[in-house]
């Protein structure tokens, strides 16, 4: 049985860490860092079979890859307290001669990550590729993938949202975060996205519904997506709060890209508890 | 060593038919290599490989760039994956994903790439492209090979599937004069010596090193001794012998079947203007884009026959 109250702590030192990452460097996104720190907290810390000592194969491990590389500041935090790589580490984001690179990469070699993300839409087409590894390998473990809501505007996506479907690859799962943000504005008016589930429906789909800021219904949906095998790829609907946690960020694109000032970064941490002891700056 | 003497035709067979060949013989060595086409599979004639290893081989319909992504998901998990479409298709149309998912990820992708310049013929300049050499040369880490007949090719795939890390391999559409050895030995990035000579340097790749071969025998029986060397890796280029043979001759041409910026005749270039700066001639396309014929009709009017070969290796001797 998860612990909630336990992985809600974790997320809380996660959002500190992705304040905190992002003012140092004055560089970086964090309002959909914010947005998932509950999705990845529970992906490594409940939900996913994994191995910080890290093998870039992951045979028997379940794997989580991140299309919507912007929001790197969640990504490394968690892969850090999961102990893929030092904690002490997060304060080189975005800083040269640093593993912790402005969008994830394999390039400097930093434990956790599977594949360069950033420019949108191209990690749903590697996590079809890696489902399928698995199922010619006989490796039954599931392969989870985040793509942001606007990301769903880029056409690479489509490709996939017809391959995954027509080779039945039932251990896949697409989130997608639909904040209903992106950098130039809402989704509904910059490139309406109409919805989802009837999208990827139509293409062949399972779907699933959750609220990811709930931490309870986030493991609670994400464990039964991951036990599914009924021949049909999953994707989960994640409504979240772009921003969430901390007021002033919570629900506008403003803080798509853009760090805080000194007193803003105050106020934030101030409304976040420091569990797990902050990084040295 | 090879001669101009030693470098008869022996048949005729297009360089995809190498590619097949090819592929088969490395799926037989390696069970972790799979296919992967954008509903070209007929034109990769590779029906071998696909019907010996039906589980190995991945439809992915006409999505490229989800066909690199996915190669991209397959090397990350140990699979060699080869992928197979048009060079247009497998370059111009996906450098996003190449880029960011393969060659920044380092990934173990194939790139493997049929229908190449204009020799793919009546299709026309929609699907004759003549810029992926460059662009491929470009990213870092990419080894680009493009080899020059059918046993060059065969041979050119298994060596691809024995080397780590990502490559481009471009081959392309017709029948083409088969004149390499069968059992000639082919190493990645080293050059491959047809013809020693002294008056002038050609260095050919792809489909060209025929008319190469047939130019340096025009000029050899005109008395001019013709230092002529394949080139089929491109990046790395083999610079050690590339310099050598233009310190002894003191004249280049370059010649293949791509534009004049970005290729072959660039890549001879930057590294001559820093290790042996020698005057250099370019038989390739002159930053154009083709158009519909068959391929000798296009070679022909596009620069790249045999006469546009010896006038060049003539314009570079007469500079010395």
């Amino acid at each position: 049985m998860a612990d909630i109250q336990e992985l809600e702590r974790i997320a809380s030192q996660v959002r500190r860490d992705i304040i905190r990452q992002v003012y140092l460097c004055q560089s970086g996104h964090p309002g959909g860092s914010l947005g998932n720190a509950d999705l990845l907290t529970a992906l490594y810390f409940e939900v996913m079979e994994n191995d910080p000592s890290f093998n870039m194969e992951g045979k028997g491990e379940d794997i989580f890859l991140l299309s919507n590389g912007h929001i790197s500041p969640v990504f490394y935090s968690v892969l850090a307290h999961r102990g893929y790589f030092p904690v002490k580490e997060l304060a080189t984001f975005r800083q040269i001669n640093s593993r912790v690179q402005g969008h994830p990469t394999t390039h400097e070699g930093l434990p956790g990550i599977r594949i360069a993300s950033g420019s949108l839409g191209q990690g749903p087409s590697v996590a079809c590729g890696m489902a399928l590894a698995k199922r010619m390998n006989g490796d039954d473990k599931t392969i989870f993938v985040l793509t942001g809501d606007g990301e769903q505007q880029e056409g690479q996506i489509w490709e996939a949202a017809l391959f995954a479907p027509h080779n039945k690859l039932e251990n896949l799962v697409l989130i997608i975060d639909d904040n209903g943000q992106q950098i130039d504005g809402p989704t509904e008016d910059v490139l309406k996205l109409g919805s989802f589930e009837d999208k990827y429906k139509a293409f062949g789909w399972d779907i699933m519904h959750m609220d990811g800021n709930n931490m309870a219904e986030t493991v609670k949906v994400l464990k039964e997506a991951q036990a599914k095998r009924n021949g049909k790829p999953t994707c989960i609907v994640m409504k979240t709060a772009m921003g969430k946690g901390v007021d002033f960020m919570e629900g506008t694109h403003h803080w798509h890209g853009k760090a805080p000032s000194e007193e803003q970064t105050k106020v934030a941490l101030a409304q976040l508890e420091e569990t797990l002891g902050d990084f040295p700056a | 060593m090879l001669s101009l003497d030693k470098l008869q035709q022996t048949g005729k067979k297009a360089t995809r038919d190498g590619f097949g060949a090819g592929l088969k013989a490395a799926g037989d060595q390696h069970d972790n290599v799979v296919m992967l086409t954008a509903d070209l599979r007929g034109s990769m004639k590779s029906e071998d490989f696909i019907n010996t290893y039906p589980d190995r081989f991945i439809q992915c319909g006409i999505s490229e760039a989800n066909m690199m992504g996915v190669a991209a998901g397959l090397a990350t998990s140990g699979k060699i994956p080869m992928t197979t479409t048009f060079a247009n298709f497998s370059t111009g149309r996906v450098y996003d994903q190449i880029r960011q998912s393969i060659a920044y990820s380092d990934k173990n992708v194939k790139i493997c790439a049929s229908h190449a310049g204009l020799t793919l013929g009546e299709d026309g300049a929609t699907h004759q492209i003549l810029e992926d050499i460059g662009m491929m040369r470009m990213l870092p880490g990419m080894t680009v090979i493009n080899p020059c007949d059918y046993n060059q090719t065969k041979a050119a795939v298994q060596a691809i599937a024995d080397h780590h890390g990502p490559v481009y391999l471009r081959f392309g559409r017709p029948g083409w004069p088969i004149f390499i050895p069968e059992d000639q030995e082919f190493v990645i990035g080293k050059a491959l010596h047809l013809n020693e000579g002294s008056d002038v340097s050609i260095f050919a790749t792809g489909h060209l090193v025929w008319h190469a071969v047939e130019a340096a025998r025009e000029l050899e029986a005109e008395g001019i001794s013709v230092d002529l060397i394949n080139i089929h890796t491109i990046k790395p280029l083999d610079e050690e012998a590339v310099i050598a043979s233009a310190k002894k001759t003191g004249a280049v041409v370059s010649c293949e079947e791509h534009n004049k910026y970005g290729g072959l005749g660039s890549a001879i270039a930057e590294c001559l203007s820093k290790n042996q700066p020698t005057f250099q001639e370019y038989v390739a396309t002159d930053d154009t884009f083709g158009e519909s014929g068959t391929a000798a009709q296009l070679l022909d009017k596009y620069g790249l026959g045999v006469k546009d070969i010896v006038a060049a290796a003539k314009r570079a001797i007469a500079k010395k």
